[in-house]
């Protein structure tokens, strides 16, 4: 840490700084584009991997909050900037430096009117382009007068904004064509089966070979981080299993650890046990999913109906446990709702013996097929560099070389005492992306037939406040998600509700990179490689 | 599910009732009683889940749950081939003019499910800004189904429900007619129900 803030004390002497759970540095605007250069190029420190871009209205002032980490070194780190023109507030876009910036930047656009000076794509994400007010500033009036909803269909248009800064220092805002005037521009969503939930493309094309696609999001956002900040904290968890609602397990443990983390709880070892081993099965249960629905893309529909064999075995076991199907709320701030069903060591013996043969049986069908084979291989590359550039971790990254498992980076829980590996691979494209699912099923097994025997006893939630208050400060905390990293930004001012609570998913990278990838292949790709990146729609739009 | 089984539901029984009374002729009624029969056992819904409810209704046409017994499992990616829209899922205000486009291009006779809390009311979306509360603002629902998100068992109910309601229609000079959705239930007030 020290050498760290050594190092760029020495870059920008100006830089303050705060200690927290990751070192925040505060940066002045005009300094920041300068000193994110220096961040991500320079050997020491080389923080190439953009884990969010949290904005923020601290009322007088809006800004920005930037969580970096370095894949090199393994090291984080926090940079704030801020601005206190609250009429046209207006930053340095780092979009040039990392790519994924472009999109983060636009969603701070979208919910908190913050334009990025050089940022080519000023539109906004996730609400319509009439939109009136930015609704995540504390200032927002709700009312429905304000934005009705209507059936009338939105307003398009070709051009997006752009603002440059001239030599003399003023801002010049631009418009700028979306598609070049002679595009063929078809139109895919939100609408469409191949989209797996009600995402949409714009897609140019040229004959049958793709140019561009300018993705369209917003077609479930859902607004959960306004909610939350009307909610207290107990009540914020369950919109957890509602983002990615594979992933419920998961994202709901990184919820309730950042709060026990701020609250300073202690939860016990049957608690972090049966956490685990409930992460690990919906780990399984969401590839399953995955297999079945990708397969299914390309055309192989019976494999749906095996890989949902399986998860509804899992399912079982859960409802068994948790009371639901899907959306279990389960984990709670202290530990779980309720103990494990007497059922639950059987039930889980009996999946982990039938498992392998399963996953035997799935690779016989499909993996091997020389239509699959043709179908994806080859198809969709994606470089170790451009995974990182564009922040596409989990499953999808670690195809693509990057070893990202937060498990292994980050141990959280009881990860560190657990044996398994993670698993990369090299080739970076869709079959790859598909072989590290099946691969990563069979880890998780091995996980949790390393824990099924050793449930310690003890109580599986520990007694907190009725009325639960977190001390005033801010907390970052990433999980490994059954797509990738997600993570959880929680500020509190010292009340019973959060003062900003930030979902950072890891969907809103795996769509945004489409473009990238699909870009001079065939159109009928899209649909495997939009696929084989596994992206939830309400997850990336929360 | 045997007719007798399912005697609770009000609003079919006053259907049935106001048909037998005004007296159907014999060949016309016998008629309706044979399309609809055919009708109700192949509805057709619309593929269409925008969040978590609609993957339990994945989960309903695989082997488990198994749609295809009741002669549902046709799920037709184009409006103009579905019989019905599952709501499965919670509808935002960017996605309504997409949902009322998508119900104006379903071919008459047509239905929708309201599936789940979201669809229904808004659900645990209450307080958002950016939620449709409850997808009947913007089109007429024959069928709400609680739930978040609702079980399969309850899908099954939903549509054996609508399949009902199916069969006791007046097909010839009724739903057959261009006749939209909203003048049919001018005729057919529910009781209790404003607009
Ligand atoms: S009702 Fe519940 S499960 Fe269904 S879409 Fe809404 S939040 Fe998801």
């Amino acid at each position: 840490m020290a050498n760290i803030q050594e190092t760029i004390a020495k870059l920008l002497p100006e830089a303050t700084f705060e200690e927290g759970d990751i070192l925040m540095v505060n940066v002045p605007d005009a300094k920041w584009h300068n000193l994110a250069k220096e961040l991500k190029e320079n050997k020491d420190l080389s923080f190439d991997f953009l884990v969010t871009i949290v904005g923020m209205d601290w009322t007088e002032t809006l800004g920005c909050i930037y969580y970096l980490t370095s894949t090199k070194h393994n090291t984080h780190l926090s940079v704030k900037v801020t601005t206190d023109n609250r009429e046209k507030p207006m930053l340095h876009s780092v979009s040039d430096l990392w790519k994924i910036a472009g999109i983060f930047e636009r969603e701070v656009y979208d919910f908190f009117g913050i334009v990025f000076i050089g940022n080519p794509d000023m539109r906004r994400l996730f609400l319509s382009i009439d939109w009136k007010g930015y609704p995540l500033r504390k200032d927002y009036d709700e009312s429905a007068d304000l934005n009705p909803v209507t059936t009338e269909s939105e307003r398009q248009s070709d051009f997006t904004d752009t603002y440059v800064e001239t030599p003399d220092g003023t801002v010049e805002k631009k418009e700028v064509r979306v598609f070049a005037p002679e595009d063929f521009v078809v139109n895919i969503g939100p609408q469409h089966p191949a989209t797996h939930g009600v995402l949409r493309f714009r897609t140019a094309v040229d004959g049958e070979i793709i140019k561009k696609i300018d993705v369209y999001m917003g077609y479930i956002h859902r607004g959960i981080e306004k909610i939350c900040e009307k909610l207290t904290y107990p009540q914020t968890l369950h919109f957890m299993d509602r983002l990615d609602y594979f992933s419920a397990h998961p994202y709901h443990h990184c919820l309730c650890m950042t709060i026990e983390q701020a609250a300073g709880i202690e939860i016990s070892r049957r608690a972090q046990v049966i956490r685990v081993l409930m992460d690990e099965l919906s780990r399984i249960a969401s590839h399953c999913l995955f297999i079945g629905t990708y397969c299914m893309d390309l055309g192989a529909t019976t494999m749906l109906f095996y890989t949902l064999r399986v998860r509804e075995q899992i399912l079982d076991i859960m409802e068994k446990t948790c009371g639901a199907r899907m959306t279990f709320n389960y984990e709670c701030i202290g530990g779980v709702m309720q103990d494990l069903h007497p059922d639950f060591v059987k039930d889980v013996k009996a999946l982990l013996e039938v498992l392998p043969k399963n996953i035997k049986e799935y690779n016989k069908i499909f993996t091997g097929n020389v239509i699959a084979k043709n179908r994806m291989e080859g198809v969709g590359y994606l470089s170790h560099e451009d995974a990182i550039n564009w922040s596409v971790t989990g499953p999808s990254g670690r195809a693509s070389g990057w070893a990202c498992d937060v498990r292994k980076t980050d141990p959280y829980s009881i990860y560190s005492e657990l044996d398994f590996e993670q698993v990369v691979r090299e080739e970076g494209d869709s079959m790859a992306r598909f072989k590290v699912r099946m691969s990563e099923m069979e880890q998780s097994a091995k996980i949790i037939s390393q824990l099924i025997d050793n449930i310690p006893d003890g109580e599986y939630c520990v007694k907190v406040p009725k009325v639960l208050k977190l001390p005033v400060g801010r907390w970052f905390r990433t999980v490994e998600g059954c797509r990738g990293t997600f993570g959880i930004y929680l500020e509190s001012n010292g009340d019973t509700k959060p003062y900003r609570l930030k979902i950072a998913p890891p969907c809103l990278p795996a769509a945004s990179v489409v473009d990238h990838i699909t870009r001079g292949s065939k159109i009928a790709d899209l649909i495997t490689i939009g696929g084989s990146l596994d992206y939830i729609v309400p997850d990336m739009d929360r | 599910m045997p007719y007798e089984a399912w005697k609770d539901n009000e609003y079919i029984e006053s259907l049935v009732k106001e048909l037998q009374e005004s007296g159907a002729n014999v060949v016309v009624g016998s008629l309706d009683k044979l399309i609809n029969w055919g009708r109700s056992n192949s509805l057709w819904p619309l593929t269409f889940a925008t969040s978590c409810c609609g993957i339990e209704f994945v989960s309903l046409g695989a082997a488990r749950y198994d749609m295809a017994r009741f002669g549902w499992e046709v799920a037709r990616s184009s409006p103009r081939q579905a019989d019905f829209i599952m709501v499965a899922g919670t509808i935002v205000n960017r996605m309504a003019p997409v949902v009322r486009r998508l119900y104006d291009q379903l071919a008459e006779p047509k239905y929708v499910i309201a599936c789940g809390a979201c669809a229904v009311s808004g659900g645990p979306f209450k307080k958002s800004y950016h939620v449709v509360m409850g997808v009947d603002q913007i089109i007429p629902v024959d069928v709400y189904l609680p739930g978040c998100p609702p079980r399969p068992e309850a899908m099954i109910y939903s549509i054996m429900q609508l399949s009902r309601k199916i069969k006791v229609e007046r097909f010839f000079g009724g739903v057959n007619r261009q006749q939209k959705q909203a003048d049919f239930l001018k005729e057919h007030p529910i009781e209790g129900v404003e607009d």
